[in-house]
């Protein structure tokens, strides 16, 4: 037993085990489960019933068991590859976006610390930083994937993912500066345990959302933009271009295309949580001075799930109620509008800030 | 539109370091794509994402209407005018009824009119339900799209309690209907019609002021009123263009004179306009129902001149006209005297055009039906170089082209 | 029940409407038959003649006829008159509220039309669909190719002697070469 603990305290099997139960334990089934109600979601808002059939038995679980179909038809789909293709591009592209999604929630802490333990696999210090870096490595999927298809529209969906992607990245880069300017620090426990002052006494919690509201406007939007989600989908096409970046992959490739796509769903979710709404801080709860240390631990948890699930809700509802913009549009909203807002943020926080510290 | 940066990209055969701004990639919006109504094929040239040029291709369904019209009698055309305008069938039934009618000399009595611009009225809705739909959908407004099929459905379980069927409908004859108003129809119409007015003040709120939806249609695809009429446009396009032209008001048939309607008309001849005129149509057309539903006359359904419809039987079966008719009307057929005629009607894309030349036996020798996309399409190219590929879209979704009426 | 006419020519006396009246001042050689069935007035010109009367249709503020509504063709054969072919020009004016229809008589052995796609753009495709279905060959259009035919058919379907049930040569799958763009209208 005591050989055992002294095992797992070992940073580097602590980490692989915080690793399995973030990211396979909360992540991935998130994304999972998302795929199903997006679909559920979306047929309430249309009128209709959404996806009821799929059963074992005759058990279907109002859909659930759409997962395994979806996932077990995937699997046995052939794995096609145009002629002409870039094979070893061709073959990698679907893993980067996947990875990328997967790394954001590498600094995401679920709870606060226990003494020496964090709920985080690794709190480094340039932890944004680490974010921008790891978005920007889901460009390569969209891209490689595009232009190693060897077919028109995926070259079309591939150039505007390129576009699309690195122009929000810059502006996401600065709508995140104000957030280190108020709370100093770029680490990301640093930022949660300042979300966990309050204003005016023990009133207003002092969260992101109130110390940054255009940053987190504008935060918010580039990630939307960056996981090409509605409206912002130009790349994905659709209507025009039908599939856009991933148009000639079937099989498990495309499904990881998908399932990159919604991982990264709950990834932009989580991100937001924790930078803007307190991560896992529950306010007033330091007012309960007697709470048991587990009990405050499962409400912290119970309170981050709550909020990610919330903000991907309010993505899978934006993607169904708003018509999609047009690419130069987005191109044109991207730099000329939001670019000096967020400039304009910066200033205005450096202002505040230099006026009332 | 021409501020932002071209991208570029590079054509198929692109040879290297060489001039890029010169390279032309040729797509092929082809007959099997999600957005294109129908079949027809656009072989588009890009310069990046700006169209440089267009070659539409049409004839995908071509099943020569006009060759097996001249095959059958005059009253086997019926079932086919139904395939013509799909979305929208009782126009073109009632369009070539009254043509026949025409080459009569005959009217339908009263009921059966105003039975008539009920159903077709129904028809203009349906149709402008489905393309409102269709083209908020692929710019990405999936909900509208869903609710206006929802309302459609309440139409269409009108049609079918009327006629029988939602698209097949073959409803009218020569000389007035196949059916009378089942019982209870009025109600039920009035019913839907509420359910109707429901879905469309929820969906203008959703989407007819929505920002992002307004930049994607304003002031693209527009037409200029010269050109709308060089290029022979009729209908909402063409009063999207500002020319208040609608058939029923200029060669008025039927019972539309009686009747009390408006003619929206845009401004510019862009998606937007013609989005807005589809819309106040579908309310002007309910406007038309529930005044045609108000004003139906008692009487016949179906003109009393001998050799137009089948005899009742106790005739048939009692006294030797009423034999002879019958048997003549099987075996022979429809005769209508020798003649050419153009009877125009205002169908869901624009006059519906019918030339029908007869020479007296009972064979037609030509059934022309004049469709009114045709010349919609054929003015894509005009409309839609200079704009980029995303443009396509709105643009051939504000056409309704309708792939049955395109290649009959 | 049926009326006396029996041809497709005028009912005795004949009487020329307004349009018809202008049109036999104007061109007076050239109209050759007229007829007001049903309302709808009609005129027959001669052949050579065609482009200079619908330039006057089009421009002549009497008539000002916007909008060619309808091109297509009739073929007589079975009805036994010669010229077998009869084009049918519709037209309609916004202006003057009215419409006319023009024929054209066309023989066999010889059917070949003026082309008038200068004068309305929709004349284009309307003329592309004439000479698939018919096979009349219209002088001046820039592009006469079949429209919802594809190319390497054999034949114009609706002529009367075309079979309904003829068969078509089996094709062999080939490549698609870059078509003729249309960019000009832009």
């Amino acid at each position: 037993m005591e050989i055992l603990l002294e095992i797992i305290m070992i940073p580097a099997v602590l980490a692989i085990i915080k690793i399995v139960v973030i990211v396979l334990l909360f992540a991935m089934p998130l994304g999972t489960f998302l795929t199903l109600m997006e679909r559920k979601w979306s047929a309430m808002i249309q009128d209709r019933v959404g996806p009821n059939r799929a059963n074992i038995g005759n058990f279907t679980g109002h859909g659930i068991m759409h997962l395994a179909a979806d996932g077990l038809k995937s699997i046995f789909k052939e794995d096609t590859m145009p002629k002409g293709a870039d094979g070893f591009l061709y073959l990698i592209a679907p893993f980067f976006g996947l990875i990328a999604a997967v790394a954001t929630f590498a600094i995401i802490p679920l709870a606060g610390p226990i003494g020496d333990f964090t709920f985080q696999v690794t709190d480094i210090e340039p932890g944004l930083l680490f974010i921008f870096a790891i978005t920007s490595l889901s460009v390569y999927g969209a891209v490689l994937a595009g232009t190693s298809s060897n077919s028109k529209f995926a070259l079309l969906g591939g150039t505007r993912a390129s576009a699309q992607m690195i122009s929000y990245e810059v502006f996401m880069g600065l709508a995140l500066m104000g957030i280190f300017m108020v709370y100093g620090t770029t680490r990301v426990s640093g930022i949660v345990d300042g979300q966990n002052e309050y204003w005016f006494g023990s009133l207003i919690p002092m969260w992101g959302i109130f110390t940054q509201p255009l940053g987190f406007v504008l935060f918010f939007t580039a990630l939307i933009a960056e996981t090409k989600r509605a409206p912002f989908d130009a790349p994905e096409g659709e209507s025009e271009i039908v599939a856009g970046y991933f148009l000639e992959y079937s099989g498990m490739r495309w499904s990881a295309f998908m399932l990159a796509e919604y991982v990264a769903l709950v990834g932009v979710a989580s991100l937001i949580t924790t930078l803007f709404f307190g991560g896992y801080h529950i306010p007033w709860l330091h007012l309960w001075e007697s709470a048991p240390q587990w009990l405050v631990t499962i409400l912290q948890i119970i309170k981050f799930s709550v909020f990610t699930l919330f903000f991907c809700w309010f993505q899978i509802q934006l993607r169904w109620t708003v018509p999609k913009f047009r690419f130069d549009q987005t191109m044109a909203l991207g730099w000329k509008k939001l670019l000096p807002l967020s400039l304009i943020n910066l200033f205005v926080t450096a202002f505040v800030i230099l006026a009332f510290a | 539109m021409t501020d932002m940066t071209v991208l570029q990209s590079r054509s198929e055969d692109a040879s290297t370091g060489e001039d890029f701004s010169a390279s032309v990639m040729s797509i092929e919006i082809g007959p099997a794509h999600p957005a294109m109504h129908g079949i027809v094929r656009f072989t588009t040239h890009l310069d990046g994402e700006l169209i440089v040029g267009m070659d539409p291709e049409i004839g995908y369904l071509h099943r020569g209407f006009e060759k097996e019209s001249e095959n059958s009698k005059w009253i086997q055309v019926i079932p086919y005018t139904d395939r013509l305008n799909y979305v929208s069938p009782l126009l073109c039934n009632i369009g070539y009824s009254m043509a026949v009618e025409k080459l009569y000399g005959i009217e339908a009595p009263r009921r059966a009119e105003f039975t008539r611009v009920i159903m077709g009225e129904i028809s203009r809705i349906t149709d402008h339900l489905t393309c409102l739909g269709a083209v908020a959908m692929e710019i990405g407004a999936f909900t509208f799209f869903l609710w206006f099929i929802k309302a459609r459905e309440y139409l269409w379980e009108l049609v079918e309690e009327m006629t029988g069927a939602r698209l097949t409908t073959n409803w009218t004859r020569f000389g007035g209907n196949h059916s009378d108003l089942p019982d209870g129809f009025l109600g039920d119409l009035a019913d839907r019609l509420a359910k109707l007015k429901e879905v469309l003040t929820e969906c203008n709120k959703l989407l007819t002021g929505n920002k992002i939806f307004i930049d994607r249609v304003k002031d693209v695809g527009a037409i200029s009123k010269e050109d709308a009429l060089s290029f022979g446009f009729t209908g909402p396009l063409l009063r999207a263009c500002g020319i208040p032209y609608d058939v029923r008001r200029a060669d008025s048939y039927s019972v539309y004179d009686e009747l009390d309607f408006e003619i929206p008309v845009g401004s510019t001849g862009d998606c937007f306009d013609r989005f807005l005129v589809r819309m106040e149509e579908i309310r002007q057309s309910i406007s038309i129902i529930e005044q045609a539903a108000d004003k139906m006359p008692e009487g016949p359904f179906m003109t009393d001149e001998r050799m137009m419809h089948f005899p009742d039987k106790k005739d048939v079966y009692g006294n030797i006209e009423g034999l002879i008719d019958h048997f003549k009307l099987v075996m022979e057929g429809h005769q209508p005297p020798a003649g050419e005629i153009y009877m125009p009607v205002e169908g869901g894309n624009g006059e519906i055009g019918f030339y029908l030349v007869s020479d007296g036996s009972g064979d037609p020798v030509r059934v022309r039906m004049r469709p009114p996309c045709f010349n919609l399409v054929a003015a894509m190219p005009a409309m839609t170089v200079g704009h980029y590929v995303a443009d396509i879209v709105p643009i051939f979704g504000s056409v309704n082209m309708i792939g049955g009426e395109l290649d009959r | 029940m049926s009326e006396e006419i029996s041809t497709m020519e005028t009912e005795t006396p004949p009487e020329a409407g307004e349009l018809t009246t202008l049109l036999k001042q104007e061109f007076p050689d050239d109209v050759t038959d007229f007829h007001a069935h049903r309302d709808d007035e009609t005129v027959v010109i001669e052949r050579d003649a065609l482009e200079a009367v619908c330039r006057f249709l089009r421009d002549d503020t009497r008539c000002s006829f916007e909008i060619m509504m309808d091109l297509t063709a009739v073929d007589r054969l079975e009805m036994n008159e010669t010229p077998r072919f009869e084009m049918v020009y519709h037209f309609k004016s916004l202006t003057h509220a009215r419409r006319l229809r023009l024929k054209v008589r066309l023989a066999e052995d010889d059917c070949k039309i003026a082309s008038i796609h200068h004068l309305w753009k929709a004349v284009d495709w309307y003329e592309r669909e004439c000479f698939d279905m018919f096979g009349i060959v219209f002088e001046g259009h820039p592009d006469l190719r079949r429209i919802l035919m594809y190319d390497e058919f054999e034949g114009h379907p609706l002529r009367k002697d075309y079979p309904i049930d003829k068969q078509q040569p089996l094709m062999e799958l080939k490549e698609v070469e870059e078509r003729h763009v249309y960019g000009r209208h832009a």
